[in-house]
């Protein structure tokens, strides 16, 4: 489904930004994704910073600790997945730790509550502490000491809603530090975030305000020079009837004495209820399926790369994702 | 969906029987339901939920006023609320029957947090403080301010209510936090952050000469100069200082409005959806509320799939159609695809029904004693006023 003008270059990616309304299954998909580039035997990072501890509870894991934790690889070392919940309060110590060396101040700045204020209200310096973070797992190269160096790193983000500011951190800053180190740090993290080796992937699904979320949010990323990766349709239906056979279902004309005899051929007893259900069945399939058909054309014109995920009757396990893992890199992720 | 930090409460063990029936039309019908607080996860349909509620409370004889958070676009439209001016206005063409009637407003956060501070501090002094970069960073995007703004609004709502008597039924949808239970904790969080020791800090200098400025707070400054630069000090302390005065008021308010939460009029109904994430956040959810004794008056299953007639099983339906599938090859009917895809429609169907009666059936277990009502999944959107009325029958008669 990758639209003609635009492709992804998945193997000059090295930050994948995952968003998306929420419900649409934002998480999943970027453990899918982690996954699915780390099957090419690479070693990826897939972080959080939301809190929520979604990744350790996808993967069935112990809580993640602020530290880069394995939690899958492939077999004959093809390839290691870690993952990372970053929460700003560690961050900035981390940070204040580094280039400042701050020991006694650092405790005393936590004792007044200064990391309480500086990460909860100081007006996007969560955000620079959360993005600087992420910046500085994907900028690791070998000079870095006793780091690891990752091929690419999936970060799972805060939904739409809340995706420009938190990817905006100069503009949210600049009526604040207009000079100092915040400052400079927030610069150098937007410079990386705009640059082609970031993609800001939309996770959506075929219904109306999702579908609407993610072209605004497409308008808002491109507005602000950030670069838009693709759209991730999630929780597809299934394609079990034809394009013909639904459109007889919606005016209701599926032949229902032969779907009967069909029935009876293969022993299972086509009394009225079961009939009337799966025609019934039948009948809502096709009018949801026609609303999507109507969503995928808006998804069309956004002119990004479109990947599809189907909807997992059984819901999303480990199993289900690494089989959404697969799908993936049959549409190209690498 | 938050990590839980908090041990579990509720019943510790118990088998799976099922929940008792919510009678969402007796609680609208009840005068003595004053306000229903719509909570849950996002993208479970709260503000479809709350919409439908109070249209259909305004259709049964209330007098009903809808605070809703960020409805879709035609959502909005058809309810005549897309123009974001805070304000309730009557919805066209809610049918409201025996003396009932449907105002509607959309919240805008910032106008609400302005307003606040406009009735709270001289206008000279409101000025100053509507201006300060950091005021408009607090009051646009601090994390919990939309949640905080939410229940201040309900509170004046509320107050409007009683005055005027203008309605007797206050129905709120709440924000799409990431965490649920933010909006709870949102009030507490904006007072203590406001109380802390560090504002306290910054307020030293502009209060009194050199009262705390002991060596920690030698430290503190040169370490801040130093990460956020001199400029951003100075503009903290002078929001600081010019805010210190509504500090009081600020809590009061949050206080009152927690407390209002609390009475007997109020009604919480959590929101989910027959996901697991959804319905762990709504177990969240039900604690948290038994917990700060608030008032839960059931839980409300969005979009559930239902268990077609015929009695079918996924396994039956599946391997059927591979019968056909193999039949097909040799001398099959013309219509055995079709009749094939209808079967494996059906066992997907049967499958999802089945994940998300586990699923219910698990949270019932763990709370027994939550009322619930399950909604079908719809095959449309509910984007007017005929969607919102049927989805309000659903919510009447699915018992």
């Amino acid at each position: 489904m990758v639209s003609p003008t635009a492709e992804i270059d998945w193997a000059g990616i090295r930050l994948h930004v995952v968003t998306g309304k929420g419900g649409t299954g934002k998480t999943t998909v970027a453990a899918s994704l982690a996954l699915a580039i780390a099957s090419a035997g690479k070693t990826v990072l897939l972080c959080e910073v939301e809190g929520r501890q979604g990744i350790a509870r996808l993967f069935d894991v112990a809580p993640l600790p602020y530290e880069e934790t394995r939690i899958a690889s492939g077999p004959n070392d093809g390839g290691d997945l870690y993952a990372l919940a970053i929460d700003p309060e560690s961050a900035l110590l981390e940070y204040l730790a580094m280039y400042y060396r701050l020991g006694r101040a650092g405790k005393a700045l936590d004792r007044f509550g200064v990391i309480d204020f500086a990460t909860t209200i100081a007006p996007g310096v969560r955000d620079v502490l959360l993005t600087g973070k992420v910046y500085e797992a994907v900028h690791r190269n070998r000079r870095s000491r006793n780091a690891r160096q990752y091929d690419a790193v999936v970060l799972d983000a805060p939904p739409t809603g809340r995706i420009l500011p938190f990817l905006n951190v100069n503009s949210e800053l600049s009526g604040l530090a207009k000079v100092g180190p915040i400052r400079s740090q927030a610069d150098t993290v937007m410079t990386q975030l705009r640059s082609p080796r970031t993609a800001v992937h939309l996770v959506t699904v075929l219904e109306e305000m999702p579908v609407q979320e993610t072209a605004d949010a497409i308008e808002d990323l491109q507005r602000a020079k950030l670069p838009v990766g693709a759209a991730l349709v999630n929780l597809l239906r299934s394609n079990q009837l034809d394009d013909a056979a639904r459109s007889e279902a919606l005016a209701d004309r599926l032949p229902r004495e032969d779907i009967g005899d069909d029935l009876t051929s293969v022993g299972v007893d086509p009394e009225p209820a079961l009939l009337d259900g799966l025609l019934n069945e039948a009948h809502e399939h096709a009018q949801r399926r026609a609303l999507e058909d109507e969503q995928r054309r808006h998804i069309d014109k956004l002119d990004v790369p479109v990947l599809d995920l189907p909807r997992l009757p059984d819901g999303i396990d480990l199993g289900g994702l690494y089989e959404l893992a697969a799908e993936l890199c049959e549409q190209g992720v690498r | 969906m938050s990590s839980r930090t908090r041990a579990r409460h509720g019943r510790l063990a118990g088998r799976a029987e099922p929940a008792p029936a919510l009678d969402v039309d007796a609680l609208l019908d009840d005068p003595a339901t004053r306000i229903v607080v719509c909570c849950g996860s996002g993208g479970v349909g709260k503000t479809t939920t709350s919409a439908a509620l109070a249209l259909r409370a305004a259709e049964r004889g209330r007098r009903v006023v809808v605070l809703t958070i960020d409805p879709a676009r035609r959502l909005a439209q058809s309810m005549g609320i897309e123009a974001l001016d805070n304000t309730p206005r009557p919805v066209p063409g809610a049918h409201a029957k025996n003396g009932g009637a449907l105002d509607a407003m959309m919240l805008d956060m910032k106008r609400t947090f302005d307003e606040v501070v406009e009735s709270q501090a001289s206008p000279e002094k409101a000025a100053q403080i509507l201006a300060n970069p950091f005021y408009q960073a607090l009051s646009s995007s601090f994390a919990g301010t939309q949640e905080y703004m939410a229940m201040e609004k309900l509170g004046q709502l509320h107050r409007d209510a009683q005055r005027s008597d203008r309605w007797d039924l206050i129905v709120v949808d709440t924000p799409p936090s990431r965490s649920a239970l933010d909006f709870l904790d949102a009030p507490e969080r904006l007072s203590s952050f406001l109380d802390g020791r560090f504002i306290r800090l910054l307020l030293a200098p502009a209060r009194g000469p050199a009262k705390l400025m002991t060596a920690g707070l030698g430290v503190v400054t040169n370490a801040l100069t130093k990460v956020l630069g001199a400029q951003v000090l100075r503009d903290m302390q002078t929001f600081v200082a010019a805010f210190d005065t509504l500090f009081g008021g600020f809590r009061q308010r949050a206080q009152k409005t927690f407390e209002l939460l609390q009475a007997p009029g109020t009604s919480f109904l959590v929101v989910a959806a027959p996901e697991t994430a959804a319905i762990r956040e709504a177990a969240y959810f039900v604690e948290r509320l038994e917990e700060e004794r608030m008032p839960l008056s059931g839980l409300v299953v969005n979009r559930a799939g239902q268990l077609p007639p015929g009695g079918l099983s996924a396994d039956e339906a599946t391997a059927a159609a591979e019968r056909l599938d193999r039949a097909r090859k040799r001398n099959g009917t013309a219509t055995a695809p079709l009749t094939a895809g209808l079967l494996r429609l059906h066992a997907e169907r049967v499958q999802i029904v089945a994940r998300e009666t586990r699923l219910a059936q698990r949270f019932t277990a763990a709370h027994p004693h939550v009322p619930t009502v399950v909604l079908p999944a719809l095959p449309t959107d509910v984007h007017d006023l005929d969607g919102l009325r049927l989805v309000g029958e659903l919510l009447g008669s699915a018992r």
